[in-house]
């Protein structure tokens, strides 16, 4: 590492980080992006300032200490690397590789006003795929599972997403009992159900897992909660503290004629299908899917990337996204869309859906989209889209994927009478702390916000935890 | 560390069967109307089932299945002792029960099992319960003594007249709202064609009627909408807003052709299921 203070003109580009070639990873699920060398790490660690006042710092949501842990890979030392990026989140190797940087720490790195910015997320991923989180606590503690300091407390978080998951990292690193409890038969939430296999390994998502297990978290699958068990069965039992982040959930639809048609799914069950279910490997796994040639996906997030992708790797072979406005505005990271279009996907831009139409048998056959041009920019300060009077086109399709956003899962809520809810009938939580109108009762992540991102979910997990171990310790 | 299978009995061999499973926290939570989803194995789906019955102090519930594809043949492999993988729930919202006065439940094959919990719910409730149970004959008449137990009358319909009425559960629905003003409901779990009957049925006198859809489902929790059906023009997860709906309501001709949408690979799933495992395919 140079000691001497550099100028971001000094700095040359960022290290490449090599991918799997478009035309081979449209045919497997296996990871498109691959991952740094350990000389490549160096040399990219070894592109940061080492600001006096870092900003990277400041756009993480869990503020991990970035400029020393880069510090620490550009000097070679990965296990005192990982130990600075473990002391704030969790979850590294995920958030590595599905933060949306540009927005977040690396938006806000100063290389990036001249420069390419560093590649933080890329340094993050390699420091914890080099050492994974299950190993990590013999590294640390000398000990595989990290012994318990105060079995006395305990804490249950429902729902086995991202921000329960940061939360049951935090305080096991404390020493309080955690048990989480999770709907589906496997935990990760999102992570497991939703970002492809080509996005996120589930094989690096089950060794995060393991590694809160080493640190004592106990993770139950089967347990819905309001259904299995309510929030008063886990006060009855004694538990002093309640997370909640059960996540978003229901799928919104379309409203317009057609929706309920076979081959119209919502992107929820269809990666719920593929990834949970691993449909990919039908028959050898259970699971069917719906195979199509012609596929739109109506929708401009990451789900609506991800959806196309995989319906590619389905083996569709025309595969559409229909956008109301242009490319531009899609809100989905701007990676994950040049991958979806290096690998054919197309994108209908300026069209509104109108109907899905059904042919013989009943079944999906088209979709009828309404032209539209950009207005002037709404209270978002994105520009709305307008129709254009009588410029429809019918698009032929034989599966369209619904991908526009979630409502609150009214399953918890429900059972949950006492638990105040904001206007858009997700939970009212304080802002700082996380907590409900219930005491010792938090929320966190999409259930309160609405559908957000993982990291987003895990910052928000992050302050609840801080709170709950203020309170009980 | 998967659900035990305490006691299996095979109701009509080959093709219908009832498991009794250790799951305390289920069997504690679980109210007439309930189902839940399970996994039979690290590669099995989810699928849903109905709960039948359930013993909050022995800490069991019970399911019964009919064999139409992969996962249930499968299933119906396991014998007492075994375990199932996953089973989760009490899962969807439970029967609207208070006491209100006759109601008549109707159920048709492996749905008389599921019916039959509802049916005792309203007798728990004081209401005055009629079954109204039809097959095709009379072996394949399922929970008979169970619905004894408690209702005064289980009126039987079979195909072929080998005991009770000689047609459809419908007919003898029809004689009975024509001969009793007192019916206050009718309930209806079975197969599509007969829950659209009854709803038919019961139309012209008026009376609440309400049917249990049985939508193919994936997590059961709300998160995909796969259940989903139209209810009075509106769209509704049958998996949280549901499963039961009012029979006057309900598009049944979209629910039969959304269930019909996998079955291609159903079949293939099935055929690969027979030939790797001859000793059950016979």
């Amino acid at each position: 590492m140079a000691s001497k203070p550099r100028k971001p003109s000094d700095i040359g580009p960022r290290i490449p980080m090599p991918e799997q070639p478009a035309a081979e990873r449209v045919k497997n699920f296996s990871e498109v992006a691959l991952g740094f060398s350990r000389d490549d790490a160096i040399a990219e660690a070894e592109r940061c300032l080492q600001c006096k006042k870092p900003l990277c710092q400041k756009g993480c949501p869990v503020e991990i200490d970035i400029k020393e842990f880069i510090l620490k890979v550009a000097e070679g030392d990965m296990p005192a690397a990982y130990e600075v990026i473990k002391e704030t989140n969790s979850l590294p190797a995920v958030c590595g590789r599905v933060c949306p940087q540009e927005s977040q720490c690396e938006g806000m790195c100063v290389l990036g006003k001249k420069n390419e910015p560093v590649a933080i997320g890329r340094l993050e991923r390699y420091v914890a795929d080099t050492f994974m989180a299950s190993d990590a606590c013999e590294e640390i503690t000398g000990t595989h599972a990290c012994a318990l300091e105060r079995d006395d407390l305990k804490v249950a978080c429902i729902g086995g997403g991202p921000a329960s998951l940061t939360v049951a990292g935090y305080l096991a690193a404390k020493g309080i009992k955690v048990t989480v409890f999770e709907a589906l038969h496997e935990p990760g939430g999102v992570l497991i159900y939703g970002i492809p296999e080509f996005r996120l390994p589930k094989g690096i998502v089950a060794r995060e897992l393991d590694g809160l297990k080493g640190l004592g978290v106990d993770i139950v699958t089967n347990w819905v909660g309001g259904k299995t068990i309510t929030i008063q069965d886990l006060q009855n039992e004694g538990y002093d503290a309640i997370f909640i982040g059960v996540g978003a959930g229901l799928p919104r639809f379309l409203n317009i004629p057609g929706d309920n048609l076979v081959g119209v799914f919502s992107a929820n069950e269809y990666l719920t299908r593929v990834n949970l279910g691993r449909a990919y490997d039908f028959p050898n796994h259970d699971t069917p899917t719906f195979r199509a040639d012609n596929v739109v996906v109506i929708g401009g997030g990451n789900v609506a990337m991800d959806a196309a992708r995989t319906a590619l790797r389905m083996g569709s072979k025309n595969v559409s996204i229909v956008y109301r406005r242009t490319q531009d505005e899609m809100p989905a990271r701007l990676e994950e869309l040049h991958h979806a279009i290096e690998e054919g996907v197309e994108i209908k831009a300026l069209c509104g859906p109108l109907s899905f139409n059904a042919g013989d048998e009943g079944k999906l056959a088209s979709m009828t989209v309404q032209k539209m041009c950009l207005g002037e920019p709404d209270e978002s300060g994105r520009r709305s889209p307008v129709c254009i009077e009588g410029e429809t086109e019918e698009l032929p399709c034989d599966m369209a994927i619904i991908a526009v956003g979630t409502r609150p899962n009214p399953i918890l809520l429900e059972a949950t009478p006492d638990l105040e809810l904001n206007r858009w009938g997700y939970i009212e939580a304080d802002p700082e702390t996380g907590e409900t109108s219930m005491k010792n009762v938090f929320a966190g992540g999409d259930i309160v916000t609405g559908a957000a991102t993982v990291i987003s979910a895990m910052g928000a997990g992050r302050k609840a935890a801080q709170e709950i171990a203020r309170r009980l310790l | 560390m998967g659900f035990k299978i305490l006691r299996k009995q095979e109701l009509i061999p080959g093709q219908t069967s009832l498991l009794v499973i250790d799951a305390p926290q289920i069997a504690k939570k679980a109210k007439p109307g309930n189902f839940v989803i399970l996994r039979n194995d690290e590669k099995g789906e989810r699928v849903p089932l109905t709960i039948a019955d359930k013993d909050p102090k022995e800490g069991t519930i019970t399911i019964v299945f009919l064999v139409v594809g992969k996962s249930t043949a499968q299933l119906n492999t396991l014998q007492e002792g075994d375990e199932i993988l996953d089973v989760c729930g009490p899962l969807g919202k439970a029967t609207h029960i208070d006491k209100q006065g006759t109601v008549v439940c109707v159920g048709g094959g492996t749905g008389i099992a599921a019916m039959h919990h509802i049916a005792k719910g309203h007798w728990e409730a004081g209401n005055h319960v009629v079954a109204i149970i039809g097959a095709r004959t009379e072996d394949l008449l399922l929970f008979r003594c169970e619905l004894d137990g408690f209702c005064p009358e289980v009126l039987i319909a079979t195909d072929d007249g080998s005991v009770g009425h000689k047609g459809f559960v419908t007919e003898v629905l029809k004689d009975r709202l024509e001969s009793d003003r007192n019916v206050t409901e009718v309930v209806a779990v079975g197969p599509v064609p007969m829950m659209e009957a009854v709803a038919k049925t019961t139309k012209p006198f008026g009376v609440k009627t309400t049917v249990s859809l049985n939508s193919i489902m994936v997590d059961g929790i709300g998160m995909c909408g796969a259940c989903r059906c139209s209810v009075g023009g509106e769209t509704k997860f049958a998996c949280v807003d549901g499963p039961e709906f009012d029979g006057q309501e309900v598009d049944f001709s979209e629910l039969k052709a959304r269930l019909w949408q996998f079955k291609e690979q159903e079949d293939e799933s099935m055929g690969k299921f027979k030939k790797e495992c001859s000793c059950h395919g016979k």
